[in-house]
């Protein structure tokens, strides 16, 4: 029996269930796919919104300026790569400059500091590349950029280094209420847990009708987005967002904290909450507009395109809430819920605190995790005497990020340990470079099946029907 | 810090060949670094014959025609460190490597080859729309996993691109009983060898389809299939020529790209069309001391070639430890986009060189004429002209001794 079940490995659930774990509680984590970090937390803008969005009084508003004031020190605690490059809202036209003046009053309205507009010579002093058209910003020095799903396994992982469970493969497809606990039903194993928390992002409405919660729904709004090579990455600073209109908030052009230029996300409704595809006009759409913001954005540098699903909730606001006893909806986490989530989670245990869940601190809670990326950034004699102990970290795999295999295997040994090829990536970096993993990933495919000890052919991309050979040259029928 | 006279990166057939020649034009004290656990570079995974044939008159397979510097390398006891990365060149030739052993390590070099070899342009760059499942893979990957690991990564194949590695893994794949259903090049014409789309492609039936492209990929987890339209003149899919083509598996052939990110580290100036660096007739870069060969100067559809090549590297490099100076001119070479690119770029020694060059489009009965001002220096006729065929032709010292600058321009009748 689980004290406390979290559905849902995104950052939000991620997040959650690591400020849980700073408690005495049996906590498990269940994640329907093959890894933590498959959904939106995966495919986002990747940005710390400073909170100038989002309605006055709205918890929206309080969660994302909160939670974009913990991120710095979360990111540091998990040791997850954090910027603070700040952004830019640009304006072109007189309907502009008053949007911008709106966002200042209600950035600040919202608790936001050092917001400022700025005319186009300040503009365009700290942003030279920004379209000369431009001629006013509203400059939100707070703003910041994270990556999402780094962000997402380490709080998994520093959740379950404090003593949580993780599940993943575990779909879940019923609720049962057995009075004073649940039973969590998926195909394979059943949970019984006290608390549950619905941290399904799209799917968080099917999660709730599961107790019969049908007070909100969900839908899928998908933003699409075009990734170039670090060679662009220093094309601007800051990011930058297109004032938000009628049809929503435009396309942003922002470096990333490992130095890529991003630009999208397109905004349009569609049905099919499993639909990650990307369409030719979306990534049309992406290019022509940011162009439109940023001069010579090289898109003939572009590594990778892809798409990500907002999960848009009926309220037009983040839901949070316990529909019934022990059960506690954390859905409608669209944008900023990326910047809110520590905040979230610091909100949840609040509410699990006043509805009378027992909350005693974990002694050995330890909420410091080792980054991923510490060898990257260690100094030539640091590095040196790593590889001296270790002689994997002298070998390099993946050629264009310049990902050790002592990196690559120490991934594949650390919580919630990846088990295909994109876990590896998300993790390491290997197969993110400009060659989209042509050389490494047969090396990494054998990695995997060497440290999970399957056969090589049983390896797969992210999971299920997702393989990479099949089967053996000669024995292909 | 180790004191080497030359360092050559990339121990491929460009390196190798450029570490034998150094060797016998007297240089001693040399080194080949390379990334791989095996000298041979890509050779190492193109199984397939047709190597050689220039250099040696017989058609050798890839394996067996890097063994024929290998054992060069070995017979004359060249060092070489293998598993080994460099990470860094700087302009005054420091280079920066790690392997297991010693970890990070620098060397300071006289001289400095470039032979890192050329990669695949990965999926990413052609932004295609849909979804993003397993099955898609560069040919060269493809080719690794069956040639070397020995695992089929599908069994019903759309290949996208007609490079040489796309048709040749349409003929490999089939032999291993996969079934390719097409090969679509998105050009009005292969940037294929000639030989390689008849033995790969029509001696096993399999359609090439010209000014197609691939618009969309379809499938959750794994690849289920791919649409492909037919394109205009200006390369825009045409929405009534769709069509559907089930598959597990995509290869891409869609280009390679010299690799040229430590060159880059060393400020060496590149060529925008070639994508590799500047070179003069000696194929020394813009930077002194450092040179390049190979497919990291420009892709080459022969490996014969990029031997031819890497011998000019590996001599001039030994000339130049040697300090040996020959009698300087300055001639510039200017192509008219008809010809796309030469290498080399310029030329500044008095004697004869032979200028390789590539065409944009496939041309027939033109004449490739060499100018200085209005004056013809240089013209030849010749049937056909295509992009994936390398041309070359060889200038005597006195057709450019006076010339500021050469203009390769192709005549079409
Ligand atoms: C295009 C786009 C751009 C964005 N940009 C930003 C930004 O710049 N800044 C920002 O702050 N926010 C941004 N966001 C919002 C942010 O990405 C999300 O708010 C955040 O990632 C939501 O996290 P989550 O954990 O709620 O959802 P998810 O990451 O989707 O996680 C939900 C998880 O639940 C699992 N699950 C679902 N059903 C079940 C089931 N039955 N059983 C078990 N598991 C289940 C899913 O598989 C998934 O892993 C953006 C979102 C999108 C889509």
């Amino acid at each position: 029996m689980y004290d406390i079940v979290v559905i849902g490995a995104g950052v939000v659930g991620g997040m959650i269930a690591r400020e849980l774990s700073a408690y005495r509680l049996a906590l498990c984590i269940v994640e329907k796919k093959h890894d933590v970090a498959m959904g939106a937390s995966s495919a986002n803008s990747a940005i710390v919104h400073a909170g100038f969005d989002a309605k006055v009084g709205s918890l929206k508003a309080k969660l994302n300026v909160r939670g974009s004031e913990m991120m710095e020190k979360v990111c540091e605690e998990l040791g997850v790569k954090y910027k603070n490059n700040g952004s830019l809202v640009i304006g072109f036209n007189d309907e502009d400059r008053a949007t911008v003046e709106e966002l200042y009053k209600r950035g600040t309205a919202n608790g936001v500091k050092n917001l400022k507009v700025l005319d186009s010579d300040e503009l365009h002093a700290i942003e030279p590349n920004v379209s000369k058209n431009a001629v006013c910003a509203l400059h939100a020095p707070t703003g910041s950029i994270v990556c999402p799903y780094e962000l997402t396994v380490a709080a998994i992982g520093n959740a379950m280094d404090n003593g949580a469970d993780l599940k993943l493969d575990f779909e879940v497809t019923d609720i049962r209420d057995k009075g004073d606990y649940f039973e969590i039903v998926s195909a394979g194993e059943t949970l019984q847990a006290k608390y549950i928390i619905n941290a399904a992002g799209v799917y968080s409405d099917a999660i709730a009708k599961m107790v019969g919660d049908t007070s909100f729904t969900v839908h899928p709004r998908r933003g699409e987005y075009v990734l170039l090579d670090k060679e662009c990455g220093t094309l601007v600073s800051h990011t930058i967002f297109r004032t938000p209109s009628k049809m929503g908030k435009g396309i942003l052009v922002s470096p990333t904290v490992d130095g890529n230029l991003l630009t999208g996300p397109t905004s349009v409704d569609i049905e099919d909450k499993d639909d990650r595809s990307t369409t030719p006009e979306g990534l049309a759409h992406v290019m022509r507009e940011a162009l439109e913001n940023v001069d010579s954005v090289m898109f003939n540098k572009t590594i990778t395109s892809f798409c990500g699903l907002r999960a848009v909730g009926s309220t037009g606001d983040f839901i949070i809430n316990l529909p019934r006893e022990r059960f506690v909806n954390v859905a409608g986490i669209e944008s900023p819920g990326l910047s809110s989530a520590p905040a979230i989670a610091e909100y949840v245990i609040e509410l699990l605190a006043n509805a009378g869940m027992p909350l005693e601190k974990n002694a050995s809670y330890q909420p410091r995790r080792v980054a991923m990326h510490a060898f990257r950034e260690a100094s030539m004699e640091e590095k040196n005497a790593i590889i001296k102990k270790d002689p994997a970290y002298g070998r390099i795999i993946c050629r264009c990020e310049t990902v050790t295999e002592g990196e690559i295997l120490n991934a594949i040994r650390t919580n919630p340990k990846p088990r295909d090829l994109d876990g590896v990536k998300r993790r390491t970096r290997a197969q993110m470079g400009r060659c989209q993993g042509g050389f490494c990933s047969p090396y990494i495919v054998e990695m995997l099946a060497k440290e999970m000890n399957v056969s090589y052919e049983t390896v797969t991309k992210f999971g299920g029907e997702s393989l990479i050979n099949v089967g053996k040259t000669k024995e292909v029928k | 810090m180790k004191q080497i006279d030359l360092v050559i990166i990339g121990g491929g057939p460009a390196g190798m060949s450029a570490a034998v020649a150094a060797y016998e034009s007297g240089v001693r004290n040399l080194l080949i670094l390379e990334r791989d656990a095996h000298l041979g570079g890509i050779l190492q995974q193109c199984i397939h014959n047709g190597f050689g044939l220039h250099r040696f008159g017989e058609e050798l397979t890839g394996p067996e025609y890097a063994w024929r510097y290998e054992k060069q390398v070995w017979e004359l006891n060249i060092p070489y460190m293998l598993n080994t990365m460099v990470l860094d060149i700087s302009p005054d030739k420091v280079v920066t490597a790690t392997n297991s052993e010693e970890g990070i390590f620098q060397i300071q070099a006289k001289a400095v080859i470039l032979a890192m070899g050329c990669r695949e342009r990965a999926k990413g760059a052609l932004n295609i729309a849909g979804t993003r499942p397993a099955g898609i893979y560069s040919a060269g990957t493809a080719q690794k996993y069956v040639n070397l690991k020995g695992y089929m990564p599908g069994k019903n194949v759309v290949i996208l691109g007609s490079g040489d590695i796309g048709l040749i893994m349409a003929r490999r794949m089939t032999l291993e009983g996969a079934k390719v259903h097409a090969v679509c090049e998105l050009m009005p014409y292969s940037g294929g060898l000639a030989r390689n789309i008849e033995q790969c492609l029509n001696d096993f039936n399999i359609p090439l389809k010209l000014s197609h492209t691939v618009v969309e990929i379809h499938g959750k987890e794994r690849l289920e299939g791919v649409t492909i339209a037919k394109v205009d003149e200006r390369r825009r899919p045409i929405a009534e020529t769709r069509e559907y083509i089930p598959c597990d598996t995509l290869l891409l052939s869609v280009g390679l790209i010299p690799e040229n990110e430590l060159s880059k580290t060393a400020s060496v100036p590149l060529d925008r069309v070639t994508g590799g660096a500047v070179v003069d007739q000696d194929r020394q870069t813009e930077v002194e001391g450092i040179f390049a060969c190979g497919n990291v100067l420009h892709v080459h559809d022969l490996v014969d070639y990029v031997s031819e090549e890497a011998e000019i590297a590996g001599k001039s490099a030994a000339a130049y430890i040697a300090g040996e100076n020959a009698e300087k001119v300055d001639v510039a070479l200017h192509t008219d986009g008809k010809i796309r690119y030469t290498v080399p770029q310029r030329i500044t020694q008095k004697k004869a060189v032979t200028v390789f060059f590539r065409v944009a489009d496939v041309y027939r009965n033109v004449t490739v004429k060499v100018k200085d001002g209005d004056n013809v220096v240089y013209s030849r006729k010749k049937p056909k002209v295509a992009p994936g065929e390398m041309e070359s032709i060889t200038l005597k010292p006195e057709t450019f001794a006076n010339a500021g600058a050469l203009s390769f321009e192709l005549e079409v009748q």
